[in-house]
């Protein structure tokens, strides 16, 4: 036989596999993307430490002491200790409801939930102070009980609530779409209440997203400048969050104690990622088998 | 995974009382695409009936309305003679196992057997050592002692299937509902639980539907086979009834090969494409009918009597033998029919063949 062609030697060449660039250009891609990194992320998150300690641990320490940054830590302990459980709750609830059951305006609930993340902050804000200020559709109603939401905390914790409802529920809508509704149809075909498989089997299900949801929505609600600038009013030792006091104390020309509470916000990040890092590592099995199926 | 050896004589379960179910005119609508159109059935106690279909036809539906994870538009459920659409899914201590297991995967294969026991109100819940003593019995009857501790992810397919089995058994159900069991598994491992279902069935004696599109798993393991199409019951019978005395074209069609062509009956003989076909019935008044026949029943005609005649579009292996794929008659339909290996000829050649064994069908 002599038709038979043989192979064109110049094709082998021609399939290489994807990640077989030259080292040089491999180097120089890991090169550039590290030092975008380091400009954009680290270079800051550095700066912002060293600001706050350049004058040592004893100067740091002192200046988170004063009356009113403690208040604003506090504060914003508080918002996020209301707003985080309120968003728990919405989330799960939301994200329940929208993966296990067919309903008319789910689609629109769905976009609802994204709203936040498309509004900008200021705006959310303004929507607060138009709803209950003293000039606002509910504002003469609820000073008549003597309930003053704008200027105090209830505005600040209803702002914060707004902003970071989207993430619980949109880190466990997805999940809770992939598991579908079986585990709890057999939960309650082997005779489990409808209470008994919300918390033995859905929740379960979705502990790790969940936490995930938490973590990120607390770092967020304890971060959040913009809605809460615009309902608190600035009232010093009382209405003011640690972002809210980082401004202020900038503004007055106090740039230690502004990078003493910036470096408490840069520390609540870190810790929210390595927190979630460890998660996924140390649980990377029960994960993979919540998601698979 | 572990093969599946026959069980021992001492390994029994206690059951709730089977019980005989009756579904009357039930019908199921989903939006206005009706899945269920008015089926009734009557089923004893500790009988092991396969719901047999082609996808799509309703027998999913079914299933779910006998557990109470879906309501009826229209009909009756009863269990032993009392009406059970009433109750919510939870009171009708059924046991069902779905096609994807729907195992719990955060539990332990100990606890996913156990939840049925566990949730229950603390009247009627055993103690912690009868749980065990139970949880323990059933692994032993699906044949994983020892795995007690495993997580779902960490079984193969089909022991994953018999966790799902012993769950549903744990809460001594009365009646016990299998969707596609072994759908998802591989054709040995099929064949194996398939007999081990049918030995654990006649130990344990549960009212059992079982839903399955397999022909052969139908009518291997069932005292009745169901068969439904597009909503509707087909035919009820046993494994022979079905096969040899099929009710409806679809039946013929769907157990076993066949090929099904338009005839008219006029004076007793049977034409197709107004040429007779050298079969005879005992009916003289003129009327369309259908034609079945299955590939491995007819012989060919060789001369000119009469015989369904048609050329020879494809031919391929089958078995011992060659299926000749045919186009016969004015409109082109397909035949299939079995020669001898040797027999063939080539592709376009026109062949003439007679059914041995074939049924006659109203149109
Ligand atoms: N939840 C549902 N919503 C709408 N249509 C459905 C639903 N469940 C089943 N159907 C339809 O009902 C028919 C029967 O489905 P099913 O009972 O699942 O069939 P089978 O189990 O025999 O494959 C199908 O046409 C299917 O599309
Ligand atoms: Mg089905």
């Amino acid at each position: 036989m002599t038709d038979i062609a043989a192979p064109a030697p110049h094709h082998a060449a021609r399939f290489q596999p994807a990640a077989t660039e030259r080292p040089a250009v491999r180097v120089l891609l890991t090169v550039v993307a590290l030092a975008f990194l380091g400009l954009f992320l680290v270079l800051p998150l550095v700066s912002v430490f060293y600001e706050a300690l350049s004058a040592g641990f004893g100067a740091f320490v002192k200046a988170l002491g004063g009356r009113e940054t403690a208040s604003a830590i506090e504060l914003t302990l508080l918002v996020a200790a209301i707003s985080v459980p309120a968003n728990l709750v919405f989330g799960l609830t939301a994200s329940w409801a929208i993966a296990k059951f067919e309903f008319r305006g789910k689609s629109l609930l769905i976009t609802l939930i994204d709203l936040p993340f498309s509004v900008s902050p200021v705006t959310a804000g303004l929507i607060y102070v138009l709803m209950f200020g003293a000039q606002g559709y509910l504002g003469p109603l609820l000073a008549e009980h003597g309930i003053k939401v704008i200027f105090a905390v209830p505005g600040i914790v209803l702002a914060t609530i707004f902003v970071t409802f989207p993430f619980i529920a949109r880190e466990l809508i997805p999940i809770m779409q992939a598991q579908g509704t079986q585990d709890e149809e057999a939960a309650l075909s082997l005779g489990a209440s409808g209470w008994q498989t919300f918390f033995r089997v859905t929740l379960p299900n979705v502990k790790w997203a969940l936490l995930y949801g938490v973590l990120l929505c607390n770092a967020r609600a304890m971060g959040e400048f913009g809605a809460v600038s615009v309902v608190s009013g600035h009232i010093r030792g009382k209405t003011n969050t640690m972002p809210l006091q980082v401004e202020i104390l900038y503004n007055e020309y106090m740039y230690r104690a502004a990078f003493a509470v910036a470096s408490l916000l840069a520390l609540l990040a870190l810790v929210t990622l390595i927190v979630k890092s460890i998660l996924e590592w140390r649980y990377a099995d029960e994960i993979a088998a919540t998601r698979r199926h | 995974m572990n093969a599946l050896t026959p069980l021992e004589a001492e390994t029994s379960i206690a059951l709730g009382a089977p019980v005989d179910v009756t579904i009357d005119a039930v019908a199921k609508d989903f939006g206005d695409s009706p899945a269920l159109f008015g089926v009734s059935l009557d089923v004893r106690a500790g009988e092991l009936v396969a719901l047999l279909g082609p996808s799509g036809s309703g027998k999913t539906t079914l299933l779910r309305i006998l557990a109470g994870l879906e309501a009826p538009s229209a009909g009756r459920v009863l269990f032993g003679g009392e009406d059970a659409l009433g109750l919510p899914v939870q009171d009708r201590n059924i046991g069902f196992v779905f096609q994807h297991y729907a195992l719990f995967r955060h539990m332990t294969v100990f606890d996913n057997i156990a939840f049925g026991l566990t949730v229950r109100p603390r009247a009627s819940r055993p103690a912690k050592a009868e749980i065990r003593r139970r949880v323990l019995h059933l692994l032993n009857l699906v044949q994983l002692t020892g795995l007690e501790k495993r997580y779902p992810t960490q079984l193969s397919g089909g022991q994953r299937q018999r966790v799902a089995l012993a769950r549903a058994l744990a809460i001594e159900p009365r009646l016990l509902l299998l969707d596609e069991p072994f759908g998802a598994l591989d054709a040995q491992v099929r064949k194996d639980l398939r007999r081990w279902l049918r030995e654990i069935h006649d130990r344990t004696g549960h009212t059992t539907f079982f839903v399955t599109h397999d022909q052969e798993e139908a009518l291997e393991l069932a005292d009745r086979v169901v068969v439904m199409s597009k909503g509707r019951i087909e035919q009820v019978g046993s494994a022979d009834d079905i096969y040899d005395r099929p009710a409806s074209p679809f039946v013929f069609s769907f157990i076993g090969e066949s090929t099904l062509l338009p005839v008219v009956i006029e004076g007793g003989a049977v034409t197709f494409g107004g040429d007779p076909t050298g079969l005879d019935v005992n009916k003289t008044e003129r009327r369309e009918a259908v034609l079945g026949f299955r590939p491995h029943d007819v012989t060919l005609v060789e001369d000119d009597a009469p015989a369904i005649r048609g050329r020879i579009v494809a031919t391929r292996r089958h078995g011992g033998r060659r299926r000749l794929e045919l186009q016969v008659g004015p409109d082109h339909l397909r035949a299939e029919i079995d020669v001898e290996v040797g027999d063939e000829q080539p592709l376009g050649t026109l062949v003439g063949f007679r059914p041995q064994r074939w049924r006659i069908f109203p149109a």
